[in-house]
């Protein structure tokens, strides 16, 4: 707060003016957190049950990992599932009727994401108004929105190779939904990294999305 | 995480309150943020404290009533219309895994020619099986995919009595709930009547074109083609039928008990 007040240049004003802006309604800032915490049961649970059977030459280090045995692993998972699913869907619902994909993630072309990566690359990219997405921010939620969906009916396709096997199937088969599941899986893991080194790189987006305001800039 | 920045936060906090002793108005504001702060610090203990949630016991509540919860979904998703994908004989995975809660070299053999197959519960005709009984009765085939709890998949071929048809013979209760196997590696299991029901589920007595070697589960072993692996008990040596739930050996543990494919 002090760091706010004596910003150089920036004017002296009381916090209760029209100098905050809403960027995040409520229903974004529930479902992220909500979502947030799914995905971190979902993904250390995962990684102990890939443990027992692992598809590659490595396991994940068992420290990291949630459930203490497969067992508990596949308890967390299955229980973590119905929280990561029913979040999901008020989300996804949320987003497309209220307007807010629309208004935040649309459009993006891939000219606008390549132009944006490189300027954020080039530690160049303004992060003024908050209010608004840049095209590489768009990309990535947008991503991880799809590689949550990717992960989740892979995931069914494993679970239900008999009830849902038009699901698995489409998935290339039982053996093959499970290399799906983990390829889809490290696309969230990935971006989920980078999102919390940007959040770091620009602090002031953090409170932003408990709060849902950011100070307006001049 | 330690409580040292917390502790230093307060005494900071203390500090500008001190300081600012002299305007109410400021500490009206400094005391709000104060009550904030140690409110967040209380979370941020909350969260230490269950910080350790593999082995809490409310935790364990949750996760078994969701487990419980999972068996109902499983229940209802069940179809005994809809069959377990067979593949042609070209996809059998050679040689096909063994697997069980102990090593291969402790594999029990069961003596065929004094075995006797128990019945119990709610069943009309309880006289015991041997198994000269059982080769004599209609057999089926089928090559389908054992999937099993770690992840691991293989496909094998197991030949023996339609488990329904042999329900039927013994005047099964088939309106009961469960049905439950003893084995004679001291394992045990019991799978709901739908899925004992279902038309793949198999009193299998035979891989490929052999007796059941021990390996694989002599004298017998139920094979269910649309649950997990660990579903499929070996070394049969009783069934009963119950209404009462009677677990397994690895659903007593924390497995899923429907563990339905």
């Amino acid at each position: 707060m002090a760091d706010r007040q004596h910003k150089a240049g920036a004017p002296e004003a009381a916090p209760t003016d029209a100098r905050w802006i809403r960027i995040h309604p409520l229903t974004v800032r529930i479902t992220h957190w909500i979502n947030a915490l799914a995905i971190l049961m979902m993904v250390t649970s995962g990684w102990r049950i890939y443990n027992a059977s692992p598809i590659w030459d490595f396991e994940i280090p068992s420290g990291i990992t949630l459930g203490g045995w497969l067992g508990g692993a596949l308890q967390w998972h299955f229980a973590a599932m119905w929280l990561l699913a029913v979040n999901g869907l008020i989300y996804l619902l949320y987003g497309i009727f209220s307007g807010h994909f629309r208004r935040k993630l649309w459009p993006v072309t891939p000219r606008a994401v390549l132009h944006d990566v490189f300027e954020a690359l080039r530690g160049k990219l303004a992060h003024q108004d908050l209010s608004m997405y840049n095209a590489a921010q768009k990309a990535a939620y947008l991503g991880l929105i799809v590689a949550i969906i990717v992960l989740v009916l892979s995931g069914l396709a494993i679970w239900k190779p008999v009830q849902l096997q038009a699901l698995t199937a489409l998935f290339g088969g039982y053996d093959f939904a499970r290399i799906v599941h983990f390829a889809a899986m490290s696309l969230v893991v990935l971006i989920v990294l980078v999102h919390v080194v940007m959040v770091a790189l620009v602090p002031k987006t953090f409170p932003t999305m408990i709060t849902g305001r950011a100070r307006r800039t001049t | 995480m330690s409580d040292k920045p917390g502790g230093r936060r307060i005494l900071t906090n203390g500090l500008v309150r001190l300081r600012d002793l002299a305007s109410p108005k400021q500490i009206e504001r400094v005391e709000r943020r104060l009550f904030l702060k140690q409110g967040l610090s209380l979370g941020a203990l909350a969260m230490l404290t269950g910080c350790d949630v593999t082995d809490n016991a409310a935790v364990d509540k949750v996760l078994s009533a969701m487990s419980r919860w999972n068996d109902r979904v499983q229940g209802g998703l069940f179809s005994q219309a809809r069959l377990a994908p067979e593949y042609p004989e070209s996809a059998i995975t050679k040689p096909f895994p063994f697997n069980a809660y102990y090593g291969i070299d402790e594999v029990r053999v069961v003596d065929g020619g004094s075995f006797k197959l128990e019945l119990s519960g709610l069943i009309r005709d309880k006289k015991p099986w041997t198994l000269p009984e059982l080769y004599a009765l209609p057999q089926a085939s089928q090559i389908t995919r054992h999937i099993c709890v770690e992840g691991w998949s293989a496909i094998g071929q197991w030949s023996g009595v339609p488990f329904r048809d042999f329900l039927a013979r013994i005047g099964a209760d088939t309106t009961a709930k469960y049905v439950g196997f003893k084995c004679a590696d001291d394992y045990y299991s019991s799978i709901d009547m739908e899925t004992a029901l279902h038309p793949q589920t198999l009193l299998a007595l035979r891989y490929g074109n052999d007796i059941l070697p021990p390996k694989y589960g002599f004298p017998m072993k139920l094979r269910v083609p649309t649950k997990l692996g660990f579903k499929n008990p070996k070394h049969i040596m009783a069934m009963f039928v119950t209404n009462t739930y009677t677990g397994g050996y690895w659903e007593d543990q924390g497995y899923n008990w429907f563990s339905g494919s």
